[in-house]
């Protein structure tokens, strides 16, 4: 069966241009004017992307199945726009083994969203020993992390990224990349939120600034000694952004995504004690989230990352000390970014999709151009529709969405995956 | 106003009214039989997740003068042990039927959160190093006992202000009823930030205490050694305990208080805990009137509190 999406306006790393977009089986048939098909779809009013590809989500399977699970986190992606997501290695038991990473696989066979996990770079997450990096990237995986604890040992981080770089007899030549949750701990241990104004107002101990940018800092000057691939996850602070576009420049293979609620929220969302917004890295200030605006305009920051972390009703109504950190973030994301960021629609879609498509190393199937002969992967959007963020409605097991209540411009329409519309008028087809 | 959260929430009027109500309670207090039946058939529970034996007892003191019910949800002995969460506590509790709840915890926020499971009132009594609106208000009454007005009055807070809820809270309540004060301290045990604060700071206590009307000394705890924030108590107690040589430099009118239990030879000297102008008996003494007037007021009254800024 042949499939037409019909009157859409086409961004992607080719630019912007009208046309309609023809899909045989799994792959772009045809782009151009006026084709036809067994069944169209509308896009009339809409943008038409690659699908959205998401660097930083937390499925949750195995081990806490009842927050989320791959099929539930899987839904939420598509029905945001995403056909890829890179799963975060911290389940129970963690992702650094070659059986965990296989049952994952195995289990995200039949997900609405192709699902990439990461593994983890030590055994257990615990920084004492490297995980078994060959064999996992024998399996397929290209990002390494030990997301939620960045590797605190400065002598095992630098061996783990010298080791990555001989990986690629076991990728078929496709480099690696270690992903680094920079958090210095000893600086950081029992805080919950900023450290700053409202952290000392509140009287909840704080996280500084600092315990994130000393450990980006030292990423970077191993990048430079070691020749790695870095990627530095969801950056928070002013001088953690300047000191990536500093690394940029002196050309260094260091990379940076951003999340949706880095350029959304601030410390000040804390004051009602709420622990839907506690997340690590925690919310900063005004200077900062103004500093990540601003990377992600002039490109310091590669991608705009979700970091979705569902948690279940009964741990976010802990005290706000107790209660575990992360937010929903992959229903909102592309809102949030339409809403909030004053940037060019190019710019933006290259930020959700071929961008985060190279650094996870997916970009021959994710992200790529809507031509002929491309997997089609893509994403419908309609870029003026105003929307209501709920939590209940949305598709996660979980409803800590810090957006609740407020109203947001922008959302994904139609969803397809490898040819097939997963999601259709903003209803899930699977 | 239906909670006691945060002395902030009071403002001037609404700490002025209380403090009136306790000159009411302290003539109860002094009756042979100190006992009214305002609070007949009222049930308050008392919820603390942290140990406490002066604020409960206090506490417990007030409501039974008052003629409440009272009942202790003993953390320890509890269900909580079992693994039961806040909210189901909570819920438990309201569905007994009481009328207040007083909870204390280790958790900034805590009595935030639990307004959104109860429709008791709910009093904080401490919560982590956040607010304690109680102490600031007894404070505030045993100084309107030696002062007439705060108003132009400079206040000292020496000692631990970072991990103080009674440094938090009476800061406030002294500037809202028109004191200056000044926090005391090193700098490793003030807040990371005083943005927003209503206060001077300093490291140097000799030169804080001549113009001082008052000396609030805070707890120094033992624990704070352990996170690198002092090298010794003795060091602290030469830099800033209130010792009987620094004492000579405070004017001749100038309180001593401590919200207990005190240190002896670390924050303060033994003698000075003992002299005249140290007013902390009156501080226990008066927390009970003015934990009356809160419960009171909250509870059986049928006046709303004023309520203040915010």
């Amino acid at each position: 069966m042949s499939l037409v999406i019909k009157g859409g306006t086409l961004v992607d790393a080719t630019g912007t241009r009208r046309g309609d977009v023809r899909i045989e089986g799994d792959t772009i048939a045809a782009v151009g004017d006026g084709l036809t098909a067994d069944r169209t779809i509308d896009a009339g009013g809409c943008v038409v992307s690659p699908g959205f590809v998401d660097l930083h989500t937390h499925l949750r399977q195995p081990g806490r199945e009842q927050a989320e699970t791959i099929e539930t986190g899987g839904r939420g992606a598509a029905l945001g726009g995403f056909t890829a997501v890179v799963a975060m290695p911290n389940t129970d038991p963690c992702m650094d083994s070659a059986a965990v990473i296989r049952e994952v696989i195995e289990w995200a066979r039949t997900a609405p969203c192709d699902v990439f996990p990461t593994a983890a770079i030590t055994v257990g997450r615990r920084g004492e020993a490297l995980s078994p990096m060959a064999e996992l990237a024998q399996l397929g995986v290209r990002i390494f992390t030990d997301d939620g604890d960045g590797v605190q040992d400065d002598r095992l981080m630098k061996r783990a990224l010298e080791y990555s770089v001989g990986l690629t007899p076991f990728t078929g030549g496709q480099s690696v990349t270690l992903a680094q949750h920079c958090e210095v701990s000893v600086l950081s241990e029992g805080g919950s939120m900023h450290e700053g104004e409202w952290s000392s107002r509140l009287g909840i101990p704080g996280q500084p600034s600092e315990a994130e940018e000393l450990m980006v800092m030292r990423d970077i000057a191993l990048a430079r000694a070691t020749g790695a691939r870095v990627h530095l996850q969801h950056l928070s602070t002013e001088g953690s952004v300047e000191m990536v576009r500093r690394a940029k420049a002196a050309g260094l293979a260091v990379t940076a995504e951003a999340t949706t609620h880095h350029f959304t929220l601030t410390d000040a969302c804390c004051a009602d004690y709420d622990p839907v917004f506690k997340v690590h890295p925690p919310l900063r200030g005004d200077r900062d989230v103004d500093a990540v605006k601003a990377g992600l305009a002039d490109g310091t920051i590669d991608a705009i990352a979700t970091d979705h972390a569902p948690h279940t009703r009964d741990s976010k109504e802990l005290p706000f000390d107790q209660a575990p950190p992360g937010m929903l973030g992959l229903e909102t994301a592309l809102a949030l970014a339409l809403t909030e960021l004053d940037i060019p629609l190019e710019t933006l879609i290259g930020l959700l999709t071929w961008r985060p498509a190279r650094i996870a190393g997916i970009d021959d199937v994710h992200g790529g151009p809507l031509v002929a002969g491309h997997q089609a992967n893509l994403c419908v959007f309609d870029p003026e529709l105003e929307w209501q963020v709920a939590g209940a409605a949305m598709a996660s097991r979980s409803e800590n969405s810090p957006y609740e209540g407020r109203t947001v411009r922008g959302r994904a329409r139609h969803t397809v995956l490898h040819g097939e519309v997963v999601v259709h008028d903003g209803e899930a087809q699977r | 106003m239906r909670h006691l959260l945060s002395i902030e929430d009071l403002g001037a009027a609404g700490i002025n009214e209380i403090l009136d109500l306790s000159d009411t309670f302290v003539e109860v207090s002094g009756r042979s039989i100190p006992k009214v039946p305002a609070l007949r058939g009222k049930t308050v529970a008392w919820l603390f997740y942290e140990d406490s034996t002066r604020t409960r007892l206090s506490f417990e003191t007030a409501a039974k003068r008052l003629s409440a019910d009272t009942m202790n949800f003993g953390v320890s002995s509890s269900s909580v042990n079992k693994g039961e969460g806040l909210r189901d506590t909570v819920e438990t509790i309201t569905a007994m039927g009481v009328d207040a709840i007083v909870v204390r915890h280790a958790s900034p926020g805590v009595p935030w959160q639990i307004t959104r499971w109860t429709d008791a009132c709910v009093i904080n009594a401490g919560d982590g190093w956040h607010q304690h609106p109680t102490q600031a208000l007894l404070d505030c009454y045993t100084l309107r006992q030696h002062f007439d007005s705060l108003e132009g009055r400079h206040i000292a807070i020496v000692g631990d202000i970072k991990h103080s809820r009674v440094a938090r809270s009476d800061l406030l309540a002294f500037t809202m009823l028109g004191a200056e004060v000044t926090l005391v301290a090193p700098q490793t045990l003030l807040p990371p930030s005083l943005e927003g604060w209503p206060a001077k700071t300093s490291h140097d206590i000799d030169a804080v205490l001549p113009s001082a009307d008052v000396v609030y000394l805070l707890r120094m705890q033992r624990e704070r050694m352990h996170e690198a924030l002092l090298p010794s108590l003795r060091e602290y107690r030469a830099g800033y305990g209130l010792t009987l040589d620094r004492c000579a430099l405070l004017a001749d009118h100038a309180l001593v208080m401590h919200p207990g239990p005190m240190n002896r030879g670390v924050e303060i000297d033994p003698e000075v805990a003992d002299l005249d102008r140290s007013v902390v008996v009156e501080q226990v003494a008066n927390g009970v009137a003015v934990r009356m007037a809160v419960l009171y007021l909250l509870l059986g009254s049928g006046v709303e509190l004023t309520g203040g800024a915010r």
